[in-house]
């Protein structure tokens, strides 16, 4: 049967991670810092807002762009926030999750053979959606500078098939994120040569250094970045499967037209959901953020001091320490602490092949659990 | 609210050394602050919320919500009367609240009887009591934030991207 399966699909990999995986989800009473998504549970407000949707009997299919009201929202949140103008009729698309959205527009985007250009370690998807579509993801490893995409990085990495580059900031897994200069190079490189820049913006509530700058609000940026965001990491609703695309109309029509054959609509609950968020969620994610801020401090802190060397993430909840003082082999070093201390984590290279010296911790869990894990590293560490 | 409290009201057990990393401030200011708190009484006491409903020996523990309707005093309208009421041991919370009574006190004793015992012999007697009306506690679902059920189990599977 092999053989009836796709070449691309075929080559894509599960590689040792996914057994890594399996591993981890047959074993109990373990202590995981490998979550990616909040541990918190949906504020109730929100999880009323879908609960009564249902007693109304909202249960039919929506337009397929999303509820108007939702997506006026969105449009509404993004100018009082960032100043960022977005027409709900035409530049806003309601996709199941960053996920979907990510997939839309690299196969409404790309021709065979485009190039797609993924700083690494990136988030797992990246690749294989850019292969799926028919392009070539380009890796450009990041870990040199402290897993920040430069100006001159970039360039060296552009020639005539780049069609899009991505970028991912607060990023999983780094939580490393972008200043506005640190963006302003980046954007004279990718006007220059006239690409297009798909932002993956999912953690942007969750920004603790400095004020989060979205792509679009670069001045020409605008009419050439994709923008990505949802509702699963800030306001804890990973499960509901709700984001959003904005874009250039042009690029949002045609992700549109891809998205009424595959998935028609969000599920109508979530979208209705997704509208209370916006209307009363902030103060439940300012509240998480403060949380997320001081398991930072513990997390960093702790890994440095047990010689994981780490440099502070900016955002997000995810710190990317490296194990090179006591491996180079992160599949085993975690498959060997899972075994011994019960504690979970995620190798560096499900972020790419080469980062094979770091793992990523996720503080998306109890204050109680990472001290515990901190402490079962520690005990782990002590017999290397 | 200083950050420091919040952090205290959620988890009392937090270190000044701990409360420190979070916030990238020296131990010392912290352990400061702290001390600063509770001279002040802002930080009244450190305890653990406990589900009593789970001890098993302890069945027999009952509460009571009472109504208090008062005739005020002269200059000192309700604050004194409150203090009779609040200063017995059972009495466990007392407010003065707006409304169609005037105080509202929580009794809690070994049964119900000696909550009975407790309205019937001390409160009802006191001198400016108009009245009292009881309600027992039947079952507690939340207190002071938090909910009181059997720990949750986690919902998330244990490893994802």
């Amino acid at each position: 049967m092999k053989r009836e399966i796709s070449r691309i699909v075929e080559n894509m990999k599960p590689s040792g991670i996914r057994a890594f995986f399996d591993l981890v989800l047959g074993m109990k009473d373990i202590v995981s810092l490998g979550v990616g998504e909040p541990d918190f549970v949906t504020p109730w407000p929100i999880r009323e807002a879908g609960i009564s949707s249902l007693e109304q009997g909202f249960t039919s299919y929506t337009s397929n762009k999303g509820l108007y009201k939702l997506r006026l929202s969105i449009s509404r949140y993004l100018k009082n926030t960032f100043c960022m103008e977005y027409c709900p009729d035409e530049e806003i698309l309601i996709t199941v999750g960053v996920s979907e959205a990510k997939d839309l527009v690299l196969r409404a985007i790309l021709n065979p053979l485009d190039k797609v250009i993924i700083p690494s370690p990136s988030y797992v998807s990246y690749g294989p959606l850019t292969e799926l579509a028919g392009g070539v993801p380009v890796f450009i490893d990041t870990s040199k500078n402290n897993f920040k995409l430069t100006a001159g990085m970039l360039k060296k990495h552009i020639d005539a098939k780049t069609k899009a580059v991505f970028l991912n900031y607060p990023s999983n897994p780094t939580g490393v994120s972008y200043t506005k200069k640190e963006l302003n190079a980046l954007k004279d490189v990718i006007l220059r040569h006239k690409l297009l820049c798909i932002t993956d913006e999912i953690y942007s509530d969750l920004s603790y250094d400095f004020e989060h700058t979205p792509l679009p609000t670069l001045s020409g940026m605008k009419e050439r970045t994709i923008y990505l965001n949802g509702f699963s990491k800030g306001y804890a609703m990973t499960g509901w499967r709700v984001g959003y695309a904005c874009g250039p109309k042009e690029v949002i029509a045609a992700m549109t037209k891809i998205h009424q054959y595959t998935i028609m609509c969000v599920s109508i609950t979530s979208q209705m959901a997704a509208c209370e968020a916006l209307h009363s969620g902030k103060v439940a994610v300012e509240e998480m953020k403060r949380e997320y801020m001081r398991r930072r401090e513990i997390v960093v802190d702790g890994l440095n001091a047990l010689g994981l060397k780490c440099h502070k993430p900016n955002g997000a909840f995810y710190a990317f320490p490296s194990i090179k003082k006591y491996s180079r082999n992160c599949l085993d070093f975690a498959q060997r602490l899972l075994k011994e201390e019960k504690v979970a984590l995620v190798p560096g290279t499900a972020f790419g092949d080469q980062f094979t010296d770091y793992v990523r911790i996720s503080y998306a869990s109890s204050m109680d659990n990472i001290k515990e894990a901190l402490y079962r590293i520690k005990i782990f560490l002590k017999r290397r | 609210m200083d950050e420091i409290l919040e952090i205290l009201e959620k988890d009392a057990r937090t270190t000044p050394q701990e409360i420190a990393k979070m916030k990238r401030k020296k131990p010392e200011a912290v352990k400061k602050a702290i001390q600063k708190y509770e001279k002040e009484g802002v930080i009244v006491k450190y305890k653990a919320v406990i589900n009593r409903d789970l001890i098993r020996d302890n069945n027999s523990e009952a509460r009571a919500l009472i109504e208090v309707n008062i005739v005020p005093q002269k200059d000192v309208g309700f604050d004194k009367i409150a203090e009779r009421i609040y200063s017995f041991p059972e009495v466990t919370s007392c407010y003065l609240i707006s409304g169609t009574y005037d105080l509202l006190v929580v009794v809690e004793g070994k049964n119900i009887h000696t909550v009975s015992n407790f309205v019937a012999e001390k409160l009802s007697c006191l001198e400016n009591i108009r009245g009292t009306v009881t309600h027992f506690l039947l079952k507690k679902y939340k207190e002071d934030g938090v909910i009181l059920k059997h720990r949750e189990e986690n919902k998330r599977i244990a490893i994802s991207y």
